[in-house]
């Protein structure tokens, strides 16, 4: 019975507000506006954390990058001598890496190269790695063409290399490389794969210049001394490696725990084995965790300010409720007077603004769906909908109709009836 | 009421007791005594009439009789309840059980029409609504308005709107007809149809008490209570009924 009274009780109440059609249409824009805004906040909101997401998903989120970087004393330090400035990573530390780490999966050594290479007439200049077979795994890009580097060429200090398929068709563009030689300064190199992006991403299109050749080849035909001339003056600096990546092991909650343990490992080891700041850790998971707790603060902060238009709907809402009880007030002494205990009146006008608000956040909701998309093609930001944001947005309606729902349908119930009834 | 509080009961057949009960309105530094110690005992199926100037507390006493007002002093018993002791919800649902209120501005819903409007006393007492539909169209046509289902008050003269408010006061089988100045904004021979319907309902039994200023509507009651000031000035009894007699003479 308690659910035939509701539904008589929802149906009066719908009739009572359709007795003031553009009455109830404009009380309920308001928390139409309100959801609506809400649900676009929120979704661009998550347009924007999906991007700073995705920018940091194409680094790995499984690698750890540690870097060589030049000291600020060094930097500083005027050059006098011959004396080559020795920094950075070095070889037995891969090793070191290798050995001591638990989750690791592979460690990758990168020696860069500031080298040109030529073939024939055409000559390019772009980065060389040295580095081992596994570089492929954790660099985001994948084999084209021939093949990549086994672990042979590395042990036996061959002169293979694999081009990057922009660097393949500057200095090859008329010809399969495949097979071919080039000139990697002045060494003889042959070509035997092509790599490139995995896709079309930004991160992809960087992917496709260079060239890698084993890292023992590296190191014995080029060393480790670098002769940099700018501006007059002569640089030199010894660095062994440029780059290490590492990849860690595991799978979802697993893996982002290893990250975490095994960066703080690194950290840890690293400042043991070296005496200078010449090294940055790049760890992208613990700034992918970063970018969503801004992401999330972020879109909780517009989410709330959207809010905002849900409360200023409910004040108003409140008020056309008020002036309609007060309106009512003969109506509510003779249903007091034919029966009605003071929870009848309380919830023949609480379902009113609850009914007003709810048709308010439904149409608020198929307002708030299409709204993304109008914002993404109007003003090219990201927006995504998510479906619990329409279902959060019209439960707050919902319970902005009954907070503000409550007090008016109080000061209807209580009421003295015969005052009500005498009400004119 | 399920479960009827008793007061020192007297007899079943009598249906109101008032205890020197008192109605006081406090105004700042005055006190207006609306009702200043009323006696009374009304038996079940009799047929009274509460007579007095304006401003006498008849309007007072019949809202306390109705339970939409409590005393201020003394006890109201009704059916053996003392009504002063219950709470809101109690006294609602005495109100909607045991009452039938017919007012001098007939007091219809203005926005449902007369089928719902006979619908809301049952409304609140969770009863079927398909037997409430019913019990609608067969009060309705009692008071001959059966054609006039789903017009809405305003569409109806008054008189009309009267017969159809009784027939709302009937909705719930009351013990009690309480109606104030019922047929004051009609016209006379409209007051007569009125006043024959409520003739009509007390001979099936119901208790009726009505609020009047004219004399001749109060000859029609078997019991004229005189009210001057709040205070009870006399009750008259009429010959046993004088309607009755009438009727027989004129046939
Ligand atoms: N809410 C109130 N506050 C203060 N005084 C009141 C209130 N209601 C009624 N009274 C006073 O109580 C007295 C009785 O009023 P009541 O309405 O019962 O008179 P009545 O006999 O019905 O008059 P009428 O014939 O004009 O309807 C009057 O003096 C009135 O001013
Ligand atoms: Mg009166």
């Amino acid at each position: 019975m308690i659910r035939g009274s509701t539904l008589r009780t929802v149906r009066l109440g719908v009739k009572n507000l359709m007795l003031h059609p553009l009455r109830s249409f404009l009380t309920t824009l308001g928390i139409t506006i309100g959801v609506a805004a809400v649900i676009c906040m929120l979704a661009v909101g998550e347009g924007a954390s999906y991007e700073a997401q995705q920018k940091i998903k194409a680094l790995g989120s499984n690698n750890i990058l540690l870097r060589s970087v030049k000291p600020a004393e060094l930097e500083t330090q005027q050059q006098s001598s011959m004396a080559p400035q020795r920094y950075g990573l070095e070889y037995e530390e891969v090793e070191i890496l290798r050995e001591t780490m638990p989750a690791v999966r592979v460690v990758v050594p990168v020696r860069e190269l500031n080298k040109s290479a030529a073939y024939g007439e055409f000559q390019v200049n772009v980065p060389v790695y040295g580095t081992t077979e596994q570089w492929m795994s954790v660099s985001g890009v994948k084999l084209y063409e021939g093949r990549f580097l086994v672990e042979a060429d590395s042990r036996y200090s061959l002169n293979v290399c694999v081009l990057g398929t922009h660097t393949a068709g500057e200095l090859f563009p008329f010809e399969n490389p495949i097979g071919s030689d080039i000139l990697i300064a002045k060494k003889s190199f042959r070509v035997v794969g092509i790599y490139g992006p995995r896709d079309d991403s930004e991160s992809g299109a960087l992917a496709a210049d260079g060239i890698v050749i084993p890292i023992e080849s590296a190191r014995e035909y080029f060393g480790e001394l670098e002769i940099r001339t700018s501006a007059g003056s002569r640089e030199f600096k010894m660095v062994q490696l440029q780059e290490i990546k590492v990849q860690i092991e595991g799978e979802g909650n697993q893996l982002e725990d290893n990250v975490v343990a095994t960066a703080a490992s690194i950290r840890q080891l690293l400042t043991l084995l070296h005496d200078q700041p010449d090294y940055v850790i790049d760890v992208p998971l613990e700034k992918l965790q970063a970018a969503k707790e801004q992401a999330q603060i972020w879109q909780i902060f517009l989410g709330v300010i959207a809010s905002m238009a849900l409360v200023v709907a409910g004040i108003g809402i409140m008020n056309v409720m008020l002036a309609t009880v007060t309106e009512r007030t003969r109506e509510i002494g003779i249903r007091r007077a034919l029966g009605a205990k003071r929870g009848h009146i309380i919830s023949q006008f609480l379902v009113e603004t609850v009914v007003l608000s709810c048709a308010g956040g439904l149409l608020g909701v198929a307002l708030g769906i299409a709204a993304p998309m109008i914002v993404e093609a109007a003003s090219g930001m990201k927006a995504i909908f998510v479906p619990s944001f329409a279902v959060l947005a019209f439960t707050i309606s919902a319970g902005v109709g009954v907070l503000f729902g409550i007090y008016p349908a109080w000061r209807a119930a209580q009421m003295d009836p015969v005052e009500a009834l005498r009400h004119e | 009421m399920a479960d009827p509080k008793s007061g020192n009961t007297p007899s079943s057949d009598v249906l109101v007791r008032l205890d020197h009960v008192e109605r006081h309105y406090v105004m700042g530094h005055t006190v207006v005594r609306a009702l200043d110690g009323v006696d009374l005992e009304i038996k079940r199926g009799e047929y009274w009439a509460i007579v007095g100037r304006s401003g006498s507390g008849k309007s007072t006493l019949l809202n306390l009789l109705g339970c939409l007002d409590r005393p201020t002093g003394g006890h109201y018993y009704l059916g053996g309840t003392s009504v002063g002791e219950l709470n809101d919800d109690e006294i609602s649902e005495i109100r909607g059980q045991r009452i039938g209120f017919i007012f001098q501005s007939f007091n219809l819903i203005p926005q449902l029409t007369v089928l719902e409007n006979l619908e809301v006393p049952l409304f609140y007492q969770d009863i079927d609504p398909a037997y409430a539909r019913q019990r609608a169209v067969d009060l309705a046509t009692k008071v001959g308005l059966d054609e006039r289902l789903d017009h809405r008050p305003l569409e109806l003269s008054g008189g009309q709107q009267q017969r159809v408010a009784i027939a709302r006061a009937l909705m719930n089988d009351p013990l009690i007809l309480l109606a104030d100045e019922a047929t004051g904004n009609l016209d006379s021979r409209t007051e007569q149809e009125i006043l024959a319907l409520l003739d009509e309902l007390h001979s099936e039994g119901k208790t009726i008490i009505m609020v009047t200023h004219g004399q001749t509507v109060a000859d029609r009651a078997r019991r004229v209570l005189y009210l001057r000031d709040g205070k009870v000035e006399q009750i008259v009894k009429n010959r046993e009924s004088a309607i009755h007699e009438d009727a027989v003479l004129e046939q």
